[in-house]
């Protein structure tokens, strides 16, 4: 049982190091700050929820102890990032910093442009 | 909704009271046989059964984590591949929801969704503007992503 445990728990760690790692290299490699956006608030919010809930396992099933604020803290993160991630790209976007070679980026400028006129 | 959970509720402390037991397995004994008597007397009330705004929320989280994976995979594909060839765009996307924490989920979940990123909410709270990460294959596959979680909002929401 412990041995089963250990495994899932290893497992876990490993695909939330992992997530971050590539949330790592993202943002280094992607061109913008849109880009790098979608990586950071992706896969570090689901590298770090992975994470806990190993935490929470371990503690769990192995000492017997139960602890709700890793529970807690998964919450938090699930509600809170999204919003973050939502809020730098405004920011970004308001304080005029220009997108990478794009295809269709026009939708919120016209709509911009046509209010100014 | 919290009128018939209440309701519900006290209904579990008058079976403890009339039972002369004060344990939570009596408590859940009068819970549930409170929800059989709400669920009779259900046309009684000017919400629907509140059982099934639970059932709509859980659906909810199901799909909010279902999309949290698959948008990893995404992400992690677009960035481990060797050539960056992707096309990034902002679109517009019209929204039928009216209440603000009906919006605010939205943008929440489409920000979890593979490849989209909410930038801005329009004053009016009825066009958001979406970074999408690859804009060509996106569009249409995003759009019906969208009606699925704009019909379970709404579910929830009703």
């Amino acid at each position: 049982m412990t041995e089963i445990v250990k495994g899932i728990v290893g497992l876990l760690i490993a695909v939330g190091v992992l997530l971050h790692l590539v949330a790592a290299i993202g943002v280094i490699r992607l061109p913008d700050v849109y880009t790098r956006n979608h990586a950071a608030s992706k896969a570090a919010t689901l590298g770090i929820m992975v994470i806990l809930l190993a935490t929470f396992l371990y503690f769990y099933l192995i000492n017997g102890q139960f602890n709700s604020r890793i529970l807690l803290g998964i919450a938090f993160f699930f509600l809170t990032s999204p919003v973050a991630g939502h809020l730098i790209g405004r920011a970004a976007y308001n304080s005029g910093v220009k997108l990478w070679d794009k295809s269709v980026r026009d939708d919120l400028k016209t709509s911009r442009s046509s209010k100014k006129e | 909704m919290a009128f018939q959970i209440l309701l519900n509720v006290f209904l579990g402390f008058m079976w403890m009271v009339m039972t002369v037991s004060f344990e939570p397995a009596v408590f859940l004994k009068g819970y549930l046989l409170g929800l059989l008597i709400i669920y009779i007397f259900r046309n009684l009330f000017t919400s629907r059964f509140y059982l099934l705004r639970i059932v709509a929320v859980l659906k909810l989280t199901y799909i909010f984590i279902r999309e949290l994976i698959s948008s990893n995979i995404a992400v992690v594909k677009t960035v481990l591949k060797p050539k960056l060839d992707m096309q990034p765009g902002i679109f517009a996307y019209p929204t039928i929801l009216e209440k603000n924490w009906e919006i605010t989920l939205l943008a929440n979940l489409i920000t979890l969704t593979p490849g989209t990123l909410v930038i801005e909410v329009s004053s009016d709270n009825k066009i958001l503007y979406v970074h999408a990460l690859d804009i060509n294959d996106a569009q249409e596959s995003i759009d019906s992503i969208k009606d699925t979680f704009e019909k379970a909002i709404l579910e929830v929401g009703r």
